[in-house]
């Protein structure tokens, strides 16, 4: 045992400062599959209460799929539970590099490179491609995990003002010195709901001779026509060197990620990618799961369809009740408090109206631009989310915001 | 320099619609206004312009939280 006083008492010290601060995360029960409608025992012990749910990345609503949850079963019985091992001793099975196929056919890439999560895909993408003689020049609003891979690799790094291309521009040119750029970008960021610019980040990385970097976790799926990401949307297929992704998310929302784009880059990965190299492959079941739901997103649009529509609905809708959210064509929908206690009294009686949703606040999100993030899902129904609307009529209203503007919210409950 | 540092993050850091007051004494990076992962321009910024170098254990957060811990800092390289 050597586990001082001393520590000890500085970890209890930590914490106790976390949950003064109110910045102590605690997890909520969900006693049901993820779904549009979910049971939730909260706070812990509390009597199970059914809630819809606006705060999942199921976007597409095929974590519970039937057909996914099949294929599952089938590999688990066929394929086995483990590997116990990493990809490139005994852990790459037929279904893996399948797999790896049918996301660059999904994505329009030339080569695919499963990892354990896209977290992982993104702490060992960078160091594997880039060293010192090499910039990241990365928007301010990226993934922390792009942030924790960037520091990982050896390269110089930069920043640009988020989605402003006159700073990235600025940013290319003073780096015209290194050997190569890299911009690197999410497709949708997660916290405001916006999309990259990429035909003009495409047209100035074409221009200044730079590569260019799309994490396209909260895309794949859904944005763009078939739903084949950011890179569909803005109109520039084949011109994006590296796209990371999840299957996290709308992909079954199981976990797993990967790196897809030029083949020697996805090449490097498999010979150094740290993640790819030492850590566990990814499950049998898993990687049918993700298999599956490809060949039903390939099938029809109708899902992505049908999460279009629900998010425009939803859109007018706050809107119209008064609220003010973040503008936007992506099923992250921000509904802006700007004061941190309010974000969390507001989702408090949502929750009491039977609505599921977290409020976000500084150092989530920047200072004074609290939040309540809701997003759409497939799965949900017009009527579903008109009694969301009603729920958040009737909060809004009891907290006097409703009509007003950044401005008059700000004056009402401080930044 | 003080003023010459003020002008750079505000041209840097801050959009045109902020409305911070930003001071020689405003915190930077604990409030928010540079996150310690855009704080390389910064450091890159200060060595240009006043052909010093600094090494990474002195451009921590908490000498570059403000504008006047971070002039004290270019002052004790140019001294140097």
């Amino acid at each position: 045992m050597a586990y001082p006083g001393t520590i000890q008492t500085a970890y209890q010290r930590e914490l106790k400062s976390l949950r003064d601060q109110g910045l102590y995360k605690e997890e909520r029960y969900i006693h049901s599959p993820q779904a549009s409608t979910i049971v939730v025992e909260y706070p812990s012990g509390a009597d199970l209460k059914s809630v819809i749910n606006l705060c999942a990345n199921n976007y597409l609503g095929m974590s519970s799929h039937p057909e996914v949850i099949a294929a599952a079963h089938r590999a688990l019985d066929e394929r086995g539970y483990g590997l116990s091992s990493v990809r490139f001793i005994c852990g790459t099975q037929d279904i893996h590099r399948a797999l790896e196929q049918a996301l660059t056919a999904f994505l329009g890439t030339e080569d695919t490179i499963l990892f354990p999560s896209c977290l992982d895909a993104n702490a060992g993408v960078f160091e594997a491609v880039l060293g010192p003689e090499d910039v990241i020049i990365s928007d301010r609003l990226v993934h922390a995990s792009i942030v924790d891979g960037i520091r990982l690799c050896k390269a110089q790094t930069d920043t640009y003002k988020h989605a402003n291309m006159e700073h990235l521009e600025q940013k290319l040119i003073e780096h015209q010195d290194k050997r190569a750029r890299l911009i690197v970008t999410d497709g949708v960021f997660s916290m405001d709901g916006d999309l990259a610019p990429l035909d003009r980040i495409c047209a100035l990385a074409e221009q200044h001779h730079a590569m260019v970097f799309v994490d396209d976790s909260h895309a794949t799926g859904f944005i763009g026509k078939t739903g084949r990401g950011t890179h569909e949307q803005c109109g520039v297929e084949g011109r994006i060197d590296i796209i990371t992704t999840t299957l996290g998310k709308a992909m079954g929302g199981a976990s797993g990620g990967c790196v897809s784009g030029r083949k020697e880059i996805v090449e490097l990965c498999r010979q150094r990618a740290r993640p790819y190299l030492f850590s566990n492959t990814m499950a049998p079941p898993l990687v049918a799961g993700g298999l599956k739901v490809l060949e039903i997103l390939s099938r029809s649009t109708e899902r992505r369809d049908t999460l279009e529509r629900n998010q425009r609905f939803w859109r007018k809708g706050l809107t119209e009740a008064g609220f003010v959210i973040k503008e936007g064509e992506s099923p992250i929908v921000p509904v802006m408090l700007f004061n941190a206690k309010l974000s969390q009294d507001v989702a408090r009686d949502l929750y009491a109206e039977g609505i599921y949703v977290i409020g976000f606040f500084f150092p989530v999100v920047p200072q004074g631009q609290a939040r309540i993030r809701t997003q759409l899902s497939a799965d949900h129904d017009l009527p579903m989310l008109e009694r969301a609307l009603e729920a958040f009529r009737r909060v809004g209203a009891k907290y006097g915001i409703l009509g007003l503007d950044k401005k008059g919210i700000v004056e009402r409950y401080g930044a | 320099m003080e003023d010459a540092i003020l002008q750079y993050i505000r041209s840097e850091y801050l959009e045109d619609d902020d409305e911070v007051e930003l001071t020689a004494r405003t915190p930077l990076i604990s409030s928010g206004i540079v996150d310690s992962f855009s704080m390389v321009s910064l450091k890159r910024f200060l060595e240009r312009k006043y052909q010093i170098s600094i090494p990474d254990d002195e451009a921590s957060a908490e000498a570059f939280d403000t504008v006047a811990s971070i002039a004290r800092v270019v002052r004790k390289h140019q001294g140097a």
